[in-house]
């Protein structure tokens, strides 16, 4: 839980700091991009090993391993130009709404709690007991409550991906360095102010760390709610598609989400890139 | 236990700033103890057992003493940012249940102390904002107030892009933008090197003359104490009592070189370091 960037983000942003203080002062945004750009660098490995795919599959005739290329046209067919994208369409829906209930739920929550030390000492026994519940395990719960459709699984991912940005939020406000909320009072800033001026920023980076957990977990969720409960979506098609022994179908579901993840990570990065640059770039000054 | 009650100001090195009336700062028989870690019902360990004096308008008050005196703990009760356990901090004749908006705190620390996620501009206009002075207002107060710590131009960087003696420089800026009436310092330059330390020295004596601040300042460095004052609060060793009150009669304007070496100073130098470090 207490991660503070992490590998991609942190490295390349520290490298485009040190690089960035000598010369720019205002793009941020640029900067990110250049970030992004360098993390892509290093995709030549990710790309050797899709070559090697291509090459060793190309002959392929068992039916569970079908020639890359193969998958590939059939992943067009489907999910760009065919009937696949509609089901796309809902897992996006549905993941969206999730996560963005989870990101901002988890975030006001975990604000709330810090604020108030009675509400936050007297819910801690049951945000733990909720916590370490697995949340798969209360899709029949949900179901049972919301039946099968949208507001299930959407409910489904919001409570499986709120934890790691509440407790995120919860922790990295907590650890605010008192000098600054000395510093907010003097300054003259109370209540709700004080909270969006000084801690909210303050406690970003651990914030956003918690975000970049939840955008797993919110992935991942989007996937087991379609597997259990759904008519539609990514991962009851990849479900469906091997029960009925299209491996073909299958595989060009399990690259769709693939790229989904690739997609997501990437727009996270560039945003925690843009929102968090001057810590990347302070950090990056004080290692010098 | 000294405790010193020193009445209405007045004396020699303050004639020029001494305003009227009700004392912009007033101890009165402050007492500060805090529980003492860990264990409950154990004894409090006491910061301050019983400090009062008065710092009058205009008037550059130092407050020095050996570690453990209690001398943050003083400024803290000063700011408003926390309550005495008993005995009475006032500011300008009523007693603080908050940071008043007219006066100003510059921390130790400037690292920890300015927002590194906004740009030295922003942390300056925060409390402009707070205070709501509009946005033209605040442009021409924040170009200002850089230009009297000497900054003219470093608006658009961040803090952390700056010089340590630069940050302090904003903090400076920051605290003297909404015009406080009164201008705290906690040990403000101990994180500097000496040079820059005798610069921002002379720096807070300009614009303490500019800006028309009271300003109380919290040192353990004596030189710097007697350089600056016009009187020296000397705290005793833990728990904090007021040992002594020095008027300082060195002539102002002051110089680095000249009055550091008035044998008036040196004299001062000997009777504060008797005092600080008598027990």
């Amino acid at each position: 839980m207490h991660r503070d960037g992490n590998g991609i983000a942190a490295g390349s942003g520290q490298q485009a700091a040190a690089a960035g203080t000598a010369g720019r002062r205002r793009v941020p945004l640029l900067s990110a991009l250049g970030r992004a750009a360098r993390a892509v660098a290093w995709l030549w490995l990710f790309a050797v090993g899709v070559a090697a795919w291509w090459v060793l599959s190309a002959h392929s005739t068992s039916l569970y391993f079908p020639p890359l290329e193969k998958i590939l046209r059939q992943l067009y067919a489907l999910w760009i130009a065919g009937s696949a994208r509609g089901q796309l369409a809902a897992s996006l829906e549905q993941f969206a709404a999730g996560y963005a209930i989870a990101g901002l739920g988890g975030i006001g929550i975990g604000a709330l709690l810090w604020s108030v030390r009675g509400v936050r000492e007297a819910t801690s026994p049951y945000i733990y007991f909720l916590y370490v519940l697995p949340a798969p395990a209360l899709v029949p719960a949900v179901m049972t409550i919301f039946g099968i459709g949208f507001t299930m699984k959407v409910v489904i991912i919001a409570f499986a991906a709120i934890w790691p940005t509440l407790l995120n939020t919860l922790d990295g406000m907590r650890g605010v360095d008192e000098i600054k909320l000395d510093t907010s009072r003097v300054l003259g800033l109370s209540g709700f102010r004080a909270v969006r001026s000084v801690v909210l920023p303050a406690a970003a980076p651990q914030i956003v760390a918690g975000l970049r957990n939840s955008l797993q977990v919110a992935i991942i969720l989007m996937v087991v709610s379609e597997w259990i409960a759904s008519t539609g979506g990514i991962g009851y098609f990849i479900v469906n598609a091997q029960q009925a022994f299209n491996y073909l179908n299958m595989w060009t579901g399990i690259i769709m989400l693939a790229l989904i993840g690739i997609v997501a990570n990437l727009l996270f990065v560039l945003a925690e890139n843009w929102l968090l640059h001057w810590h990347y770039a302070a950090r990056a000054k004080e290692a010098r | 236990m000294i405790s010193r009650d020193v009445g209405a100001p007045g004396g020699a090195g303050r004639a020029a700033h001494a305003g009227s009336g009700v004392p912009v700062v007033s101890l009165r028989h402050v007492r500060k103890s805090y529980p003492a870690g860990g264990r409950a019902g154990a004894a409090e360990r006491l910061a301050l057992a019983d400090v009062t004096f008065d710092v009058a308008r205009g008037e550059f008050a130092c407050v020095v003493g050996p570690s453990g005196a209690g001398k943050t703990t003083l400024l803290r009760c000063l700011a408003g940012l926390m309550p005495p356990t008993s005995g009475e901090a006032l500011f300008e004749g009523n007693v603080l249940r908050r940071v008043p908006d007219r006066v100003g705190v510059v921390f130790q620390d400037y690292s920890r102390s300015l927002y590194p996620w906004l740009t030295v501009n922003r942390n300056i206009a925060l409390p402009l904002k707070v205070r709501g002075v509009d946005k033209a207002t605040r442009a021409k107060r924040i170009a200002e107030v850089l230009a009297s710590v000497g900054l003219a131009g470093v608006g658009r960087q961040y803090p952390w892009q700056l010089s340590g003696g630069m940050q302090q420089r904003v903090a400076i800026a920051r605290s003297l933008a909404y015009r406080p009436d009164l201008l705290l310092m906690d040990e403000p330059f101990a994180s500097v090197d000496a040079q820059t330390r005798f610069e921002l020295e002379d720096l807070i004596l300009r614009v303490r003359d500019e800006f028309n601040v009271t300003v109380v300042f919290v040192t353990h460095d004596i030189d710097e104490a007697i350089y600056l004052a016009d009187r020296i609060v000397v705290l005793s060793a833990s728990p904090g009592v007021v040992a002594e009150i020095v008027d300082v009669a060195l002539p102002r304007p002051r110089d680095q070189i000249t009055t550091k070496s008035d044998e008036r100073f040196a004299r001062y130098r000997q009777k504060l370091l008797g005092l600080v470090m008598a027990r």
